[in-house]
Protein backbone atom coordinates (compact mmCIF):
# COMPACT_ATOMS: atom_id res chain seq x y z
CA UNK A 1 0.00 0.00 0.00
CA UNK A 2 1.01 3.71 -1.08
CA UNK A 3 0.87 5.37 2.28
CA UNK A 4 1.73 9.54 1.45
CA UNK A 5 2.69 11.84 4.77
CA UNK A 6 2.17 15.88 3.72
CA UNK A 7 4.87 17.52 5.26
CA UNK A 8 4.92 21.46 5.22
CA UNK A 9 7.92 23.78 6.16
CA UNK A 10 7.40 26.43 8.24
CA UNK A 11 9.15 29.59 10.43
CA UNK A 12 10.81 28.19 13.97
CA UNK A 13 7.71 28.31 16.74
CA UNK A 14 10.48 30.37 18.40
CA UNK A 15 10.83 32.73 15.27
CA UNK A 16 9.61 36.63 16.13
CA UNK A 17 7.53 37.12 13.40
CA UNK A 18 8.00 40.76 11.21
CA UNK A 19 6.05 42.11 8.63
CA UNK A 20 6.77 41.96 5.03
CA UNK A 21 7.25 45.51 3.30
CA UNK A 22 3.63 44.74 1.48
CA UNK A 23 2.02 44.68 4.91
CA UNK A 24 0.63 41.08 3.80
CA UNK A 25 3.19 38.82 4.38
CA UNK A 26 5.80 38.04 6.76
CA UNK A 27 9.50 38.86 6.21
CA UNK A 28 11.48 36.38 5.96
CA UNK A 29 14.53 37.61 6.15
CA UNK A 30 16.34 35.79 8.94
CA UNK A 31 13.82 32.72 9.61
CA UNK A 32 14.54 29.40 10.06
CA UNK A 33 12.50 27.24 8.44
CA UNK A 34 11.80 23.63 9.84
CA UNK A 35 8.97 20.66 9.57
CA UNK A 36 5.99 21.41 11.05
CA UNK A 37 5.83 19.99 14.10
CA UNK A 38 3.29 17.91 13.88
CA UNK A 39 4.26 16.45 10.88
CA UNK A 40 6.68 15.09 12.70
CA UNK A 41 3.59 12.47 14.63
CA UNK A 42 2.44 12.01 10.94
CA UNK A 43 5.54 11.06 9.14
CA UNK A 44 6.62 8.78 12.61
CA UNK A 45 3.10 6.91 12.24
CA UNK A 46 2.83 6.42 8.67
CA UNK A 47 6.47 4.81 8.89
CA UNK A 48 4.88 2.55 12.00
CA UNK A 49 2.09 1.57 9.82
CA UNK A 50 4.42 0.36 6.87
CA UNK A 51 6.30 -1.51 9.07
CA UNK A 52 3.51 -3.00 11.22
CA UNK A 53 2.15 -4.12 7.24
CA UNK A 54 5.11 -5.42 6.56
CA UNK A 55 5.63 -3.82 3.55
CA UNK A 56 4.29 -0.78 1.20
CA UNK A 57 5.99 2.49 0.21
CA UNK A 58 6.17 6.11 2.44
CA UNK A 59 5.75 8.76 -0.06
CA UNK A 60 6.52 12.51 1.36
CA UNK A 61 4.28 15.13 -0.30
CA UNK A 62 5.17 18.77 0.42
CA UNK A 63 3.99 21.57 -1.43
CA UNK A 64 6.22 24.63 -1.82
CA UNK A 65 9.37 26.23 -3.13
CA UNK A 66 12.76 24.76 -3.03
CA UNK A 67 13.61 25.85 0.21
CA UNK A 68 11.62 23.30 1.36
CA UNK A 69 13.60 20.59 -0.13
CA UNK A 70 15.71 20.75 3.14
CA UNK A 71 12.52 19.62 5.43
CA UNK A 72 11.87 17.24 2.58
CA UNK A 73 15.03 15.67 3.18
CA UNK A 74 14.88 14.98 6.92
CA UNK A 75 11.24 13.86 6.45
CA UNK A 76 13.49 11.48 4.20
CA UNK A 77 16.17 10.73 6.63
CA UNK A 78 13.70 9.53 9.29
CA UNK A 79 13.06 6.86 6.59
CA UNK A 80 10.50 7.53 4.13
CA UNK A 81 11.25 6.06 0.99
CA UNK A 82 10.52 8.69 -1.51
CA UNK A 83 9.25 12.12 -2.07
CA UNK A 84 7.06 14.77 -4.49
CA UNK A 85 7.76 18.29 -4.23
CA UNK A 86 4.41 20.34 -5.93
CA UNK A 87 6.37 23.52 -6.98
CA UNK A 88 4.95 26.78 -6.13
CA UNK A 89 6.80 29.28 -5.12
CA UNK A 90 3.32 31.79 -3.85
CA UNK A 91 2.22 31.29 -0.64
CA UNK A 92 -1.82 29.68 -1.12
CA UNK A 93 -4.82 29.26 1.07
CA UNK A 94 -5.91 25.78 2.16
CA UNK A 95 -8.14 25.18 -0.29
CA UNK A 96 -5.27 25.96 -2.54
CA UNK A 97 -3.24 23.65 -1.03
CA UNK A 98 -5.75 20.77 -0.37
CA UNK A 99 -6.50 21.12 -4.26
CA UNK A 100 -2.96 20.42 -5.29
CA UNK A 101 -2.45 17.66 -2.89
CA UNK A 102 -6.04 15.28 -3.73
CA UNK A 103 -4.87 16.27 -7.20
CA UNK A 104 -0.98 14.36 -6.60
CA UNK A 105 -2.88 11.56 -3.96
CA UNK A 106 -5.02 10.87 -6.41
CA UNK A 107 -2.65 10.41 -9.15
CA UNK A 108 -0.71 8.24 -6.68
CA UNK A 109 -2.90 6.16 -5.81
CA UNK A 110 -1.80 6.84 -2.03
CA UNK A 111 -5.17 4.95 -0.01
CA UNK A 112 -3.32 6.07 3.57
CA UNK A 113 -2.47 9.85 4.30
CA UNK A 114 -0.91 10.90 7.31
CA UNK A 115 -0.30 15.06 7.93
CA UNK A 116 0.11 17.55 10.98
CA UNK A 117 -3.53 18.73 12.38
CA UNK A 118 -2.44 21.82 10.93
CA UNK A 119 0.93 24.13 10.39
CA UNK A 120 2.23 26.54 12.48
CA UNK A 121 1.66 29.39 9.97
CA UNK A 122 -1.84 30.19 9.09
CA UNK A 123 -3.48 27.98 11.99
CA UNK A 124 -6.46 26.81 10.09
CA UNK A 125 -5.93 23.53 10.41
CA UNK A 126 -8.42 22.30 7.76
CA UNK A 127 -6.37 21.12 4.92
CA UNK A 128 -6.99 17.67 5.80
CA UNK A 129 -10.35 17.73 6.01
CA UNK A 130 -10.79 19.71 2.75
CA UNK A 131 -8.67 17.36 0.86
CA UNK A 132 -10.63 14.29 2.14
CA UNK A 133 -13.53 15.69 1.03
CA UNK A 134 -12.19 16.53 -2.45
CA UNK A 135 -10.95 13.08 -3.20
CA UNK A 136 -14.08 11.43 -1.56
CA UNK A 137 -11.91 9.70 1.48
CA UNK A 138 -12.93 9.01 4.98
CA UNK A 139 -11.11 11.79 7.44
CA UNK A 140 -9.96 11.52 11.38
CA UNK A 141 -8.99 14.68 12.63
CA UNK A 142 -6.99 15.91 15.34
CA UNK A 143 -6.01 11.88 15.72
CA UNK A 144 -4.15 10.73 19.02
CA UNK A 145 -4.57 6.82 18.81
CA UNK A 146 -4.43 5.15 15.09
CA UNK A 147 -5.17 1.84 14.54
CA UNK A 148 -5.48 -0.43 11.52
CA UNK A 149 -6.88 -3.18 11.17
CA UNK A 150 -7.41 -4.80 7.45
CA UNK A 151 -9.32 -1.54 6.18
CA UNK A 152 -10.94 -0.95 9.31
CA UNK A 153 -10.22 1.93 11.02
CA UNK A 154 -10.24 2.82 15.02
CA UNK A 155 -8.94 6.03 16.03
CA UNK A 156 -9.58 8.75 18.67
CA UNK A 157 -9.47 12.24 18.28
CA UNK A 158 -9.47 14.76 20.69
CA UNK A 159 -11.86 17.45 21.37
CA UNK A 160 -13.04 19.89 24.32
CA UNK A 161 -13.32 17.42 27.74
CA UNK A 162 -12.07 13.81 26.44
CA UNK A 163 -11.27 12.10 23.14
CA UNK A 164 -14.44 10.70 20.56
CA UNK A 165 -13.57 6.91 19.44
CA UNK A 166 -13.92 7.18 15.43
CA UNK A 167 -15.09 4.21 13.25
CA UNK A 168 -14.29 4.42 9.89
CA UNK A 169 -12.49 2.79 7.03
CA UNK A 170 -9.66 3.43 4.06
CA UNK A 171 -9.25 4.81 2.06
CA UNK A 172 -8.58 7.75 4.75
CA UNK A 173 -6.56 10.81 5.51
CA UNK A 174 -5.61 10.93 9.31
CA UNK A 175 -4.86 14.58 11.10
CA UNK A 176 -1.94 13.93 13.40
CA UNK A 177 -1.77 15.48 17.45
CA UNK A 178 0.89 15.40 19.56
CA UNK A 179 0.27 12.54 21.48
CA UNK A 180 -0.32 10.50 18.93
CA UNK A 181 3.31 8.38 19.06
CA UNK A 182 7.24 9.52 20.02
CA UNK A 183 8.61 10.78 16.54
CA UNK A 184 11.47 9.06 15.81
CA UNK A 185 14.89 10.49 15.60
CA UNK A 186 17.24 10.23 11.88
CA UNK A 187 20.00 8.03 12.26
CA UNK A 188 23.20 8.74 10.99
CA UNK A 189 22.60 5.96 8.03
CA UNK A 190 19.03 7.36 7.49
CA UNK A 191 20.26 10.71 6.94
CA UNK A 192 22.96 9.19 4.27
CA UNK A 193 20.88 6.92 2.64
CA UNK A 194 18.13 9.86 2.33
CA UNK A 195 20.89 12.08 -0.17
CA UNK A 196 20.55 9.13 -2.24
CA UNK A 197 16.38 9.46 -2.55
CA UNK A 198 14.51 10.97 -5.00
CA UNK A 199 12.55 14.29 -4.74
CA UNK A 200 10.56 14.05 -7.75
CA UNK A 201 10.05 17.71 -8.93
CA UNK A 202 6.34 18.78 -10.65
CA UNK A 203 4.11 21.94 -10.79
CA UNK A 204 1.40 22.60 -8.51
CA UNK A 205 -1.90 22.26 -9.60
CA UNK A 206 -3.18 26.07 -10.77
CA UNK A 207 -6.03 27.01 -8.69
CA UNK A 208 -8.18 30.39 -8.34
CA UNK A 209 -7.74 31.28 -4.80
CA UNK A 210 -10.74 31.42 -2.84
CA UNK A 211 -9.31 34.30 0.01
CA UNK A 212 -7.64 37.65 -0.60
CA UNK A 213 -5.34 38.67 2.46
CA UNK A 214 -5.93 42.19 2.86
CA UNK A 215 -3.38 43.28 5.96
CA UNK A 216 -1.01 41.24 8.51
CA UNK A 217 0.10 43.37 11.31
CA UNK A 218 1.36 42.69 14.75
CA UNK A 219 -1.08 42.66 17.39
CA UNK A 220 -0.96 45.90 20.03
CA UNK A 221 2.20 45.27 22.41
CA UNK A 222 0.05 44.52 25.49
CA UNK A 223 1.10 47.60 28.53
CA UNK A 224 3.11 45.74 31.29
CA UNK A 225 1.12 46.31 33.97
CA UNK A 226 2.02 46.47 37.64
CA UNK A 227 4.32 44.49 40.15
CA UNK A 228 2.36 44.27 43.43
CA UNK A 229 4.80 42.55 45.58
CA UNK A 230 7.63 39.78 45.65
CA UNK A 231 5.57 37.54 48.44
CA UNK A 232 2.22 36.76 49.45
CA UNK A 233 1.42 40.27 51.29
CA UNK A 234 0.73 41.30 47.41
CA UNK A 235 -2.34 38.86 47.67
CA UNK A 236 -4.92 41.06 49.48
CA UNK A 237 -3.60 43.92 46.95
CA UNK A 238 -4.38 41.19 43.89
CA UNK A 239 -7.85 39.95 44.51
CA UNK A 240 -9.14 43.39 45.09
CA UNK A 241 -7.58 44.29 41.98
CA UNK A 242 -9.57 41.25 40.52
CA UNK A 243 -12.60 42.06 42.17
CA UNK A 244 -12.60 45.86 41.42
CA UNK A 245 -10.77 46.87 38.62
CA UNK A 246 -11.04 43.67 36.43
CA UNK A 247 -14.34 42.44 37.66
CA UNK A 248 -13.46 38.48 36.73
CA UNK A 249 -14.02 37.44 40.40
CA UNK B 1 -25.54 40.39 -1.75
CA UNK B 2 -25.99 37.86 0.75
CA UNK B 3 -29.23 37.03 1.22
CA UNK B 4 -29.56 34.62 4.40
CA UNK B 5 -26.99 33.72 6.80
CA UNK B 6 -26.98 30.33 8.42
CA UNK B 7 -25.93 29.74 12.58
CA UNK B 8 -24.89 26.09 12.92
CA UNK B 9 -24.73 25.04 16.34
CA UNK B 10 -23.53 23.00 18.24
CA UNK B 11 -25.14 20.15 20.81
CA UNK B 12 -23.86 17.96 22.94
CA UNK B 13 -25.78 15.36 24.51
CA UNK B 14 -28.82 16.75 24.09
CA UNK B 15 -27.37 20.64 24.93
CA UNK B 16 -27.13 23.24 22.81
CA UNK B 17 -23.17 24.82 23.95
CA UNK B 18 -22.54 27.94 25.18
CA UNK B 19 -20.74 28.38 21.61
CA UNK B 20 -23.97 27.83 19.98
CA UNK B 21 -25.25 31.01 21.26
CA UNK B 22 -22.52 33.37 20.42
CA UNK B 23 -22.59 32.16 16.49
CA UNK B 24 -26.13 32.95 17.00
CA UNK B 25 -25.69 36.02 18.29
CA UNK B 26 -23.41 36.88 15.69
CA UNK B 27 -25.38 35.72 13.32
CA UNK B 28 -28.09 37.78 13.88
CA UNK B 29 -26.25 41.13 14.35
CA UNK B 30 -24.46 40.51 11.06
CA UNK B 31 -27.63 39.64 9.11
CA UNK B 32 -28.85 42.95 10.38
CA UNK B 33 -25.92 45.07 9.64
CA UNK B 34 -26.16 43.70 5.90
CA UNK B 35 -29.98 43.79 5.97
CA UNK B 36 -30.39 39.81 5.23
CA UNK B 37 -32.25 36.78 6.42
CA UNK B 38 -30.90 34.75 9.39
CA UNK B 39 -31.97 31.00 10.59
CA UNK B 40 -29.77 28.49 12.38
CA UNK B 41 -29.62 24.65 11.80
CA UNK B 42 -28.65 22.05 14.32
CA UNK B 43 -27.79 18.57 13.60
CA UNK B 44 -28.55 15.53 16.82
CA UNK B 45 -31.47 13.31 18.36
CA UNK B 46 -33.26 14.52 20.93
CA UNK B 47 -32.30 18.17 22.10
CA UNK B 48 -33.21 19.98 25.62
CA UNK B 49 -32.85 24.04 24.92
CA UNK B 50 -34.06 24.34 21.08
CA UNK B 51 -36.34 27.46 22.15
CA UNK B 52 -33.54 29.57 23.50
CA UNK B 53 -31.37 30.54 20.24
CA UNK B 54 -34.73 33.37 19.73
CA UNK B 55 -33.51 35.22 22.61
CA UNK B 56 -30.50 35.51 21.29
CA UNK B 57 -31.93 36.90 18.09
CA UNK B 58 -32.59 34.25 15.57
CA UNK B 59 -35.92 32.84 15.87
CA UNK B 60 -35.92 30.41 12.81
CA UNK B 61 -34.29 26.66 13.55
CA UNK B 62 -34.52 23.59 11.71
CA UNK B 63 -33.70 20.72 14.02
CA UNK B 64 -32.21 17.52 11.71
CA UNK B 65 -33.28 14.88 13.86
CA UNK B 66 -32.01 11.22 13.69
CA UNK B 67 -31.38 8.93 16.35
CA UNK B 68 -27.52 8.23 14.89
CA UNK B 69 -27.12 11.45 15.07
CA UNK B 70 -26.48 12.24 18.88
CA UNK B 71 -22.84 11.65 18.05
CA UNK B 72 -20.83 13.97 15.57
CA UNK B 73 -20.19 11.74 12.27
CA UNK B 74 -18.16 13.72 9.95
CA UNK B 75 -19.64 11.72 6.60
CA UNK B 76 -23.63 12.12 8.16
CA UNK B 77 -23.26 15.93 9.31
CA UNK B 78 -21.23 16.31 6.40
CA UNK B 79 -23.89 15.40 3.91
CA UNK B 80 -27.42 16.42 5.59
CA UNK B 81 -25.77 20.14 6.64
CA UNK B 82 -24.72 21.12 3.54
CA UNK B 83 -27.95 19.39 1.60
CA UNK B 84 -30.13 21.50 3.99
CA UNK B 85 -27.35 24.70 3.60
CA UNK B 86 -28.54 24.05 -0.16
CA UNK B 87 -32.53 23.95 0.02
CA UNK B 88 -32.19 26.88 2.07
CA UNK B 89 -30.69 28.95 -0.34
CA UNK B 90 -28.21 30.07 2.49
CA UNK B 91 -24.92 32.20 1.12
CA UNK B 92 -22.63 32.37 4.69
CA UNK B 93 -22.62 30.13 7.34
CA UNK B 94 -21.16 30.62 10.41
CA UNK B 95 -19.54 28.07 12.89
CA UNK B 96 -18.11 28.23 16.45
CA UNK B 97 -14.48 27.06 16.21
CA UNK B 98 -14.78 23.88 18.14
CA UNK B 99 -13.17 20.62 17.42
CA UNK B 100 -16.83 19.71 15.92
CA UNK B 101 -16.63 23.34 13.68
CA UNK B 102 -13.35 22.66 12.84
CA UNK B 103 -14.29 19.25 11.64
CA UNK B 104 -17.56 19.78 10.04
CA UNK B 105 -16.69 23.61 8.42
CA UNK B 106 -14.13 22.85 5.64
CA UNK B 107 -16.50 19.37 4.34
CA UNK B 108 -18.70 21.61 3.85
CA UNK B 109 -16.97 24.22 2.20
CA UNK B 110 -15.78 21.65 -0.51
CA UNK B 111 -19.65 20.69 -0.85
CA UNK B 112 -21.06 24.01 -1.42
CA UNK B 113 -18.01 24.99 -3.65
CA UNK B 114 -17.30 28.40 -1.16
CA UNK B 115 -14.15 29.28 0.87
CA UNK B 116 -13.69 29.03 4.31
CA UNK B 117 -12.09 31.05 6.89
CA UNK B 118 -11.36 29.69 10.17
CA UNK B 119 -10.68 30.84 14.02
CA UNK B 120 -11.92 34.49 13.22
CA UNK B 121 -12.03 36.81 15.86
CA UNK B 122 -13.40 40.03 14.76
CA UNK B 123 -16.00 40.25 11.80
CA UNK B 124 -16.30 43.56 9.98
CA UNK B 125 -19.65 43.39 7.50
CA UNK B 126 -19.17 47.41 6.76
CA UNK B 127 -16.93 46.21 3.27
CA UNK B 128 -17.90 42.91 2.53
CA UNK B 129 -17.00 40.36 5.17
CA UNK B 130 -13.85 41.29 6.40
CA UNK B 131 -12.33 38.55 9.01
CA UNK B 132 -9.59 39.15 11.46
CA UNK B 133 -7.36 36.15 12.31
CA UNK B 134 -4.67 35.03 14.40
CA UNK B 135 -2.34 32.93 12.48
CA UNK B 136 1.80 32.11 13.81
CA UNK B 137 -0.69 31.17 17.25
CA UNK B 138 -1.51 35.08 17.59
CA UNK B 139 2.38 35.80 16.75
CA UNK B 140 0.43 38.19 13.95
CA UNK B 141 -3.05 38.74 12.42
CA UNK B 142 -4.21 39.16 8.98
CA UNK B 143 -7.47 40.51 7.86
CA UNK B 144 -8.86 38.65 5.49
CA UNK B 145 -11.70 38.24 2.89
CA UNK B 146 -13.03 35.08 0.98
CA UNK B 147 -13.89 35.79 -2.45
CA UNK B 148 -16.16 33.02 -2.96
CA UNK B 149 -19.79 33.57 -3.95
CA UNK B 150 -20.34 31.69 -0.67
CA UNK B 151 -18.61 32.16 2.49
CA UNK B 152 -18.13 30.04 5.49
CA UNK B 153 -16.73 31.04 8.64
CA UNK B 154 -16.27 29.87 11.87
CA UNK B 155 -15.38 32.18 15.34
CA UNK B 156 -13.32 31.78 18.49
CA UNK B 157 -15.17 30.08 20.99
CA UNK B 158 -15.00 32.81 24.04
CA UNK B 159 -14.41 35.62 21.74
CA UNK B 160 -18.29 36.46 20.34
CA UNK B 161 -20.45 37.42 23.24
CA UNK B 162 -23.63 35.99 23.23
CA UNK B 163 -26.15 38.18 23.82
CA UNK B 164 -29.46 38.75 24.70
CA UNK B 165 -30.97 40.34 21.68
CA UNK B 166 -33.09 43.78 21.91
CA UNK B 167 -35.53 42.51 19.33
CA UNK B 168 -37.63 40.27 20.35
CA UNK B 169 -38.70 37.27 17.85
CA UNK B 170 -40.56 34.20 18.50
CA UNK B 171 -38.86 30.75 18.23
CA UNK B 172 -39.52 28.98 15.54
CA UNK B 173 -38.83 25.22 15.64
CA UNK B 174 -38.96 22.85 12.82
CA UNK B 175 -38.05 19.73 13.32
CA UNK B 176 -36.51 17.41 10.03
CA UNK B 177 -35.99 13.55 10.16
CA UNK B 178 -33.20 12.30 8.30
CA UNK B 179 -33.54 8.96 6.51
CA UNK B 180 -30.66 6.83 7.04
CA UNK B 181 -27.48 8.55 7.13
CA UNK B 182 -24.04 8.11 5.57
CA UNK B 183 -22.36 6.65 8.56
CA UNK B 184 -19.40 5.57 6.98
CA UNK B 185 -17.53 7.43 9.77
CA UNK B 186 -18.80 7.55 13.21
CA UNK B 187 -18.05 8.03 16.92
CA UNK B 188 -18.20 4.94 18.78
CA UNK B 189 -17.72 6.26 22.08
CA UNK B 190 -16.91 9.23 24.19
CA UNK B 191 -14.00 8.78 26.58
CA UNK B 192 -14.27 12.04 29.37
CA UNK B 193 -11.25 13.15 30.23
CA UNK B 194 -9.96 13.79 33.81
CA UNK B 195 -10.74 17.62 34.64
CA UNK B 196 -13.66 19.52 34.99
CA UNK B 197 -12.91 22.00 32.28
CA UNK B 198 -11.01 22.53 28.83
CA UNK B 199 -8.66 25.35 28.72
CA UNK B 200 -10.25 25.96 25.01
CA UNK B 201 -14.03 26.79 26.55
CA UNK B 202 -12.77 27.94 29.92
CA UNK B 203 -13.49 31.65 30.80
CA UNK B 204 -10.62 31.42 33.44
CA UNK B 205 -7.52 29.37 33.24
CA UNK B 206 -4.77 28.85 35.78
CA UNK B 207 -1.91 27.28 34.04
CA UNK B 208 1.57 25.91 35.53
CA UNK B 209 4.88 26.05 34.75
CA UNK B 210 8.43 24.61 35.22
CA UNK B 211 8.39 26.71 38.03
CA UNK B 212 5.96 24.23 40.08
CA UNK B 213 9.21 21.82 40.09
CA UNK B 214 7.09 18.35 40.03
CA UNK B 215 4.20 17.17 39.11
CA UNK B 216 3.18 16.27 42.40
CA UNK B 217 3.16 19.78 43.36
CA UNK B 218 0.63 20.51 40.59
CA UNK B 219 -2.07 19.96 43.29
CA UNK B 220 -1.44 23.80 43.86
CA UNK B 221 -2.44 24.83 40.92
CA UNK B 222 -5.72 22.62 40.58
CA UNK B 223 -6.87 24.22 43.76
CA UNK B 224 -6.10 27.37 42.82
CA UNK B 225 -8.20 27.01 39.65
CA UNK B 226 -10.89 25.42 41.80
CA UNK B 227 -11.37 27.92 44.10
CA UNK B 228 -11.69 30.57 40.66
CA UNK B 229 -14.11 27.80 38.94
CA UNK B 230 -11.15 27.73 36.66
CA UNK B 231 -9.44 25.42 34.20
CA UNK B 232 -5.90 24.00 34.77
CA UNK B 233 -3.58 24.65 31.89
CA UNK B 234 0.25 24.08 31.62
CA UNK B 235 3.29 24.86 29.73
CA UNK B 236 5.27 23.11 26.98
CA UNK B 237 8.30 22.41 29.45
CA UNK B 238 5.52 20.68 32.04
CA UNK B 239 3.84 18.68 29.23
CA UNK B 240 6.88 17.54 27.54
CA UNK B 241 7.98 16.61 31.05
CA UNK B 242 5.27 14.50 31.25
CA UNK B 243 4.08 15.71 34.06
CA UNK B 244 0.27 16.92 32.69
CA UNK B 245 -1.24 15.98 29.23
CA UNK B 246 -0.92 17.24 26.25
CA UNK B 247 -4.72 18.50 26.09
CA UNK B 248 -3.47 20.98 28.85
CA UNK B 249 -1.15 22.63 27.24
CA UNK B 250 -1.13 26.41 26.19
CA UNK B 251 1.08 28.12 22.96
CA UNK B 252 1.97 27.60 20.17
CA UNK B 253 1.86 23.77 19.86
CA UNK B 254 -0.94 23.51 22.32
CA UNK B 255 -3.95 25.29 22.57
CA UNK B 256 -4.40 29.20 21.84
CA UNK B 257 -6.95 30.81 23.87
CA UNK B 258 -8.45 33.81 24.91
CA UNK B 259 -9.91 33.64 28.07
CA UNK B 260 -11.14 36.55 30.81
CA UNK B 261 -8.44 35.80 33.04
CA UNK B 262 -5.17 33.74 32.75
CA UNK B 263 -3.14 33.15 35.88
CA UNK B 264 0.64 32.22 35.06
CA UNK B 265 2.07 30.32 37.71
CA UNK B 266 5.96 29.79 37.62
CA UNK B 267 5.81 30.28 33.78
CA UNK B 268 8.83 32.28 32.59
CA UNK B 269 6.59 33.20 29.31
CA UNK B 270 8.55 31.24 26.16
CA UNK B 271 7.66 33.09 23.20
CA UNK B 272 5.41 30.15 21.89
CA UNK B 273 3.82 30.49 25.72
CA UNK B 274 2.59 33.89 24.79
CA UNK B 275 1.69 33.55 21.96
CA UNK B 276 -0.76 31.29 22.88
CA UNK B 277 -1.81 33.53 25.64
CA UNK B 278 -1.32 36.94 25.11
CA UNK B 279 -5.17 37.79 23.92
CA UNK B 280 -6.07 37.31 27.30
CA UNK B 281 -8.37 40.00 28.83
CA UNK B 282 -6.35 39.86 32.04
CA UNK B 283 -2.86 38.60 33.00
CA UNK B 284 -2.20 37.34 36.67
CA UNK B 285 1.80 36.45 36.56
CA UNK B 286 3.13 34.79 39.66
CA UNK B 287 7.21 34.21 39.47
CA UNK B 288 10.51 34.47 41.27
CA UNK B 289 11.96 35.79 38.22
CA UNK B 290 11.14 39.95 38.45
CA UNK B 291 12.66 39.64 34.69
CA UNK B 292 10.95 36.66 33.46
CA UNK B 293 9.35 37.86 30.15
CA UNK B 294 5.82 37.02 31.49
CA UNK B 295 5.79 40.24 33.48
CA UNK B 296 5.94 42.26 29.99
CA UNK B 297 2.50 40.59 29.06
CA UNK B 298 0.59 40.32 32.88
CA UNK B 299 -1.68 43.06 33.62
CA UNK B 300 -0.41 42.21 37.14
CA UNK B 301 2.10 40.64 38.81
CA UNK B 302 3.62 39.10 42.21
CA UNK B 303 7.56 38.61 41.61
CA UNK B 304 7.29 35.76 44.05
CA UNK B 305 7.57 32.14 45.20
CA UNK B 306 4.88 30.08 44.00
CA UNK B 307 4.89 28.10 46.48
CA UNK B 308 4.51 30.64 49.10
CA UNK B 309 2.13 33.09 47.36
CA UNK B 310 -0.14 30.05 45.95
CA UNK B 311 -2.09 28.77 49.24
CA UNK B 312 -2.91 32.14 50.45
CA UNK B 313 -4.29 33.40 46.80
CA UNK B 314 -5.93 30.00 46.93
CA UNK B 315 -7.64 31.30 50.44
CA UNK B 316 -8.18 34.35 49.31
CA UNK B 317 -10.24 33.95 46.78
CA UNK B 318 -12.33 31.36 48.15
CA UNK B 319 -13.19 34.64 50.89
CA UNK B 320 -13.93 36.89 47.74
CA UNK B 321 -16.50 34.97 46.18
Amino acid sequence: MKIAVCVSNVPDTATRIKIGSDGKSIDPAGVTFIINPYDEYAIEEALKTKEKLGGGEVVILTLGGDGSKETIRKALAMGADSAVLLKDDSPRDSMGIAKALADEIKAMEAELVFMGKQSVDYDNSIVGQLTSELLGYNCVSVAVTFELNDRQIVAEREIEGGREVVQTSLPAIITCQKGLNEPRYASLKGIMAAKKKTIEEKPAKDVVSSTEILKMYLPPPKQAGRILGTDSSAVSELVKLLKEEAKVI
Amino acid sequence: MAKKILAVLEQREGTLKKSAFEVTSLTARIASEIGCEAEAVVVGSEIKNLNETAKYGVGKLTHLKNGELQNYSSSAYTEVLSNYANEAGADILIFSNTALGKDLAPRIAVKLDSGCLMDCIKLDASNGLVATRPIYAGKALMDVKLTTDKKIISIRPNVFKAEFSDNSVEPQVTVKEINSPNLSSKVTEFKKAEGKLDVAEADIIVSGGRGIKGPENFHLIEELADALGAAVGASRAVVDAGWRPHREQVGQTGKTVSPTLYVACGISGAIQHLAGMSSSKYIVAINKDKDAPIFNVADYGIAGDIFEVLPVLTEEIKKAK
